[in-house]
Parts: C-alpha cells; sequence; structure tokens
C-alpha cells in the first residue's frame, strides 16, 4: 500500500474543503455541509457493496431512520442534548440493519438487492402512512440538538459554520475509522468474503457473521449521515428512505470506484457536482443523468476512479509499440 | 364485512394479482433466463399506460390502441435489447442495476417531454362500461371482471407456450443451462431477445388494462416495479408459476389489509414477503 504517497492529495483536498466557509456564503457552505454528508453515507455503503461485496439497493433506510429519529426525539419547543439524540437515533438505526441483516443475509445476489429494497419500502411505508412519521410531509425539527455538557457550550450547530465543521470532522473520523476497521482482522475477512465466500467459510470462519457485524456498522454509519441530514436542514421527509435514494447513493459509490473509501468521497462530490451543473443547464436533467450513468456502465466498467489507470495503461500500451 | 362486500374484495384481489403477475411473469423470465435484473421494468408498465392514453386520444378506442400498442411494445422491447440488454448478459448485477436505473431516469424524463407530468384519464370502452349489481347498493363494474379474465386468458396462453410448444422447450432449457442449448445449436440470443420482447409487452399490457382504473399518472411504474420484486422474491426467481402463486398472495394481502388494518397497509405486503423469506429464502417455488 502507498499509503503515505497518496496522503498529500486528500490533505490538500480537506484543506480546500475546510476553507469553503470563509466565503462566508451561506448557500456554498450549505451545499458542501450536504456533499460531505452524502460522502459519509456512500462510505457506509462502499463497506458493504466495495469490501463486502454486498449490493445494497436499500441503504437509505438506515439514512432515513435516524434522521426521522432525531426529529421524533427532539421535543417540540427545546433543543435536544446532542450527546443523546446522536447515539439514540444513530443506535436505532443500527438495531434496524441488525434485524433487518438477520433476515437478508439468508439470501444472495439478484435476491439480495430486491430483498433489501423490498425492507428499504417497508421502511419508507411505516414513516410514509403512520402517524409516526407525519405522513408524506415530514416532520420539521425545530431545534437544532444542543452540544452543552452542564452548561459549557463546546460548539454550536444552530451555527452554520459549526455545523460545517462539526460534519467535516465526523467525516475525517468516519473515514479514519473505516480505514482502521479495513485493516482489522474483522475487515481482512470481508474483503475474504467479498473474492470467495466459501474459501472462508472452508476456513473456519462463520462468515454469516462477519457479513451481518458490517451490515450493521454500514446501517449504524449511514445512519449518523442520516443524523447530520436532518440537523443540517432541519427537516425530515418520507423521500430520504426512497429508493431513489438507495439508487443515488449506490452511484456515487460506483462512481469513485467501489472498494475506495476516498473514491466514495470523490463519487458524492462528482455525483452532487454533475446534478447541480445539468439542473443548471437544462430542466431536463435528469435525461443528462441518465445518459451518463448508460454511458458509464457501457463504456467505463470501474466508475471514474478507473479513468486515470486507463488513460496511463493507453499511454504505456502506445509507448510499448 | 358482510357478504357482498367480501365478494367485491375477493373479485379486487384477483384482479389486482392477475395484473401485477402479468408484469411479473416478464421480470421473473429474465431474472431466471438472462439473469438480468430490470429496475426499468416499471417503467413499461408506465410507456404502456402512457400509450394507452395517447393511442386511445387519437384512435377513440382503448380496444383499437391495445391491438395497435402490443407490437409497438414488442418491437420497442426487441430493440431495447438489441441496443443495450445484450450487452449486460456478462456484466456483474451492480452495472446491471445501474444501467436500469439510469434508464429510469431517461424513460421518465421523455415521458415529461412529450406527454407531460399532468394525471390523465382513459376511457372505458362502451360495451364494458358496465356494472353487475350485486345488492340495492353495491355493484361491481364489469371493466374490471374483464381484466382478470384477459389475465387468465393470458396466463393459460403462457402456460401453453412454455410447456407445450418448440419455443416454451428452448426457454426451459435457457433457464437451465445456457452453454447445453447452445451446444445443441440453438440460436441462445434469439431466444433472449424474444423473451425480453415478450416481458415489455406483457408490462405494457397490464399498464394499458389499469389505464382506465387507475388514471395515468408520473411514476406510476415505480410502485408496480417493487411490487413485482415482492412477487418474484416470494415466488421464486424464474418461477413464471411461482410468480402467479405470489401475485394472487400479494393481490389478496394488498387488497385485504387496505380495508382490514388501513395505517399498515403499506407494510403488509412486506410482512408477507419477509415470513416467506423465513420460511424459505428461495421463494415458495425454486426455480426449474
Amino acid at each position: 500500500m502507498n499509503a503515505n504517497a497518496s496522503l498529500i492529495p486528500k490533505l490538500v483536498a480537506l484543506a480546500i474543503v475546510a476553507c469553503v466557509p470563509l466565503s462566508g456564503e451561506s448557500f456554498y457552505i450549505e451545499i458542501v455541509g450536504k456533499v460531505l454528508v452524502m460522502a459519509i453515507f456512500a462510505m457506509s455503503l462502499d463497506l458493504l457493496v466495495g469490501f463486502t461485496g454486498l449490493v445494497s439497493f436499500g441503504h437509505a433506510a438506515y439514512f432515513g431512520i435516524a434522521a426521522y429519529a432525531v426529529a421524533i426525539l427532539s421535543p417540540e419547543y427545546e433543543a435536544a442534548s446532542l450527546w443523546y439524540v446522536l447515539p439514540a437515533s444513530v443506535g436505532l438505526s443500527a438495531l434496524a440493519a441488525f434485524v433487518i441483516g438477520l433476515f437478508v443475509l439468508r439470501t444472495k445476489g439478484i435476491y439480495f438487492i430486491m430483498v433489501t429494497l423490498a425492507f428499504a419500502q417497508m421502511a419508507y411505508f411505516i414513516f410514509h402512512d403512520t402517524p409516526l412519521g407525519g405522513g408524506s410531509d415530514g416532520k420539521y425539527l425545530n431545534n437544532k440538538p444542543s452540544a452543552s455538557i452542564f452548561g459549557w457550550e463546546p460548539f454550536d450547530l444552530t451555527n452554520e459554520v459549526h455545523m460545517f465543521y462539526f460534519i467535516l470532522a465526523v467525516l475525517v473520523l468516519v473515514y479514519l475509522f473505516l480505514a482502521r476497521v479495513l485493516q482489522s482482522p474483522f475487515g481482512r475477512v470481508l474483503v475474504g468474503i467479498k473474492s470467495n465466500e466459501h474459501r472462508m467459510q472452508s476456513l473456519g470462519y462463520l462468515t454469516f457473521r462477519y457479513k451481518l457485524g458490517a451490515f450493521t456498522l454500514a446501517g449504524a454509519l449511514g445512519g449518523l449521515a442520516g443524523f447530520l441530514y436532518a440537523v443540517l436542514f432541519g427537516f425530515v421527509t418520507p423521500e430520504l428512505l426512497s429508493w431513489h435514494e438507495s439508487g443515488n447513493v449506490l452511484l456515487m459509490v460506483i462512481l469513485g470506484g467501489m472498494g475506495n473509501l476516498a473514491g466514495a468521497i470523490a463519487g458524492a462530490f462528482a455525483f452532487e457536482a454533475m446534478r447541480e451543473i445539468f439542473a443548471d443547464i437544462t430542466k431536463y436533467w435528469q435525461l443528462l443523468m441518465g445518459g451518463v450513468i448508460v454511458a458509464v456502465v457501457l463504456f467505463l466498467p470501474g466508475g471514474l476512479a478507473g479513468v486515470p489507470g486507463r488513460i496511463k495503461r493507453a499511454l504505456q500500451g502506445g509507448e510499448a509499440k | 364485512m358482510d357478504f357482498a362486500s367480501f365478494l367485491i374484495q375477493t373479485l379486487n384481489s384477483l384482479q389486482y394479482g392477475l395484473l401485477l403477475f402479468l408484469v411479473a411473469s416478464g421480470l421473473t423470465l429474465v431474472f431466471g433466463i438472462m439473469g438480468i435484473i430490470n429496475l426499468a421494468h416499471g417503467s413499461f408498465y408506465m410507456i404502456g399506460a402512457y400509450l394507452a392514453f395517447v393511442l386511445t386520444s387519437a384512435t377513440g378506442s382503448l380496444v383499437l390502441a391495445v391491438v395497435l400498442g402490443i407490437p409497438l411494445a414488442l418491437a420497442f422491447g426487441a430493440f431495447l435489447e438489441w441496443a443495450l440488454f445484450s450487452h449486460l448478459y456478462k456484466r456483474d448485477h451492480l452495472e446491471q442495476v445501474l444501467l436500469t436505473y439510469g434508464l429510469i431516469l431517461i424513460f421518465e424524463q421523455l415521458r415529461s417531454l412529450l406527454v407531460g407530468d399532468d394525471v390523465h384519464g382513459v376511457a372505458i370502452p362502451a360495451f364494458l362500461d358496465a356494472s353487475i349489481q350485486l345488492t340495492e347498493v353495491m355493484s361491481y363494474p364489469v371493466y374490471r371482471l374483464a381484466i382478470s379474465v384477459v389475465c387468465i386468458v393470458l396466463a393459460v396462453a403462457l402456460y401453453y407456450v412454455i410447456q407445450r410448444t418448440r419455443l416454451g422447450m428452448m426457454i426451459r432449457a435457457g433457464n437451465d443451462d445456457r452453454g447445453m442449448v447452445e451446444a445443441l445449436g440453438i440460436n441462445i440470443n434469439m431466444i433472449y431477445r424474444v423473451v425480453f420482447a415478450l416481458g415489455v409487452a406483457l408490462a405494457a399490457l397490464a399498464g394499458m388494462l389499469a389505464a382506465p382504473i387507475s388514471s395515468v399518472f408520473p411514476n406510476m411504474g415505480s410502485h408496480v416495479l417493487i411490487i413485482s420484486f415482492v412477487i418474484v422474491v416470494i415466488g421464486g426467481i424464474g418461477s413464471v408459476w411461482g410468480a402467479l402463486v405470489a401475485a394472487l398472495i400479494v393481490g389478496f394481502a394488498d387488497t385485504f389489509g387496505k380495508v382490514l388494518v388501513p395505517e399498515l397497509s403499506g407494510i403488509v405486503v412486506y410482512v408477507v414477503m419477509a415470513v416467506v423469506l423465513l420460511w424459505r429464502p428461495e421463494g415458495i417455488l425454486k426455480k426449474g
């Protein structure tokens, strides 16, 4: 691994993003903050899709469950404590992922894709149809959680700049955490399952438990992203759990090249940038987006992350002749 | 619930289940035979419904619209298979998911460009526009009965084609072992094209038949798509008869769920799926 060689561009990128609040433009601070949230979400899915080989098409469920949990757990007229709602909502997403994982991990391949989708739809309808979620209009989070500990307030989430750096700090922590997990024996087993599950079983690993662990962890981190989303925007709707969201985050992972945490972050940036640019050009932006997706699949297996390698190989091939 | 309303709900369940079968049968065949996960299958239902709207407006008759629409859907399916899906057979499921997800965006946007985003109604053909009186206050529309009849006829025809004809034999063989079919000198690519076109036409036909009762609206394909996924999972991938049984189960669960537990109606179907998965992770009827 040439981790050190690729460290510098990552730090430069981090420094550039950290400068965004200096612009003082609320619009940019909020939109980049949203992209960072989606980047955390994409990394959590990459743990499943890129490293464990589990193509989940219902990852938006865990994002949405934690987002709804903040809105529901916060009292209507005062701020909830961050140190209570954050673990509670992330814990609920983890619990949901654990229970759903018990079902969906019994299936493989196409079944797995469809069954994760179906369970996400079930979660969607729970928030859409029952009194819990406030119908298709969703729910408002009137007061952002307060970070105060016994009267001391280290930061203030109602301040947009504080919120931005809070999200950025979480992103860095999630990145470092996942990188560490993937280096651990647990992470090694996950990668082993991706390349050949039968072999891991023959080696004596109870692969179901490892997959369930990965599924729960991915659900928890997806929930963390959902929590940040709800706090950033102050409202939640059932659409956060819709299968379009699951599709979008899958797209981010693929654009970034699967099995690459920094790639997942880049994929989130690329996806949101594409969406903004296409929406600027034409109101029929979906047509362009769909066209790009189809073209990427047909002509660029390996995603955007594979492009430099392809160019390099093409150049080297040219030199060899 | 008295007997008349029970009867009405039973007929509704049958009609809904049979209509879903039309969509799900194509989906399960494409899964089972070609190994392709096709998210755009719901779009074919949507396209069928919009075809019914456009063609009925132009010709003044839903029957004519269906007669014109089916060859169009078949041609469209064959074209898509040739242009896009034939490149996906050797790719992994993830890329299939992506490409077909991109197609949904394209189809919905084209629909918006060509027909607009309004909700449209489609007139029921005059000779079917009647109701059967069950009690003094309750009646049942003839058109819904007609849908059920058409679907049953199609299910029987599908059974005949798959079980009794040479083409069906090749389809079943392709379902089991692609390499062997090719080794026997059968053009498997042609079989794929036929099956895919058939699946598109069945989904489009379901959309055309449903247009007068559900009306025609944007994104109408996505709900049907996901319910069809559930049906395929419950029935077992590749099993047309599993799809029929599962579609009827889903039709009944959804219709009676709406009557008995209205607040949880959206969830009932998924609970049924979870239970079936616990009981049989590979569906009620396994492929083969």
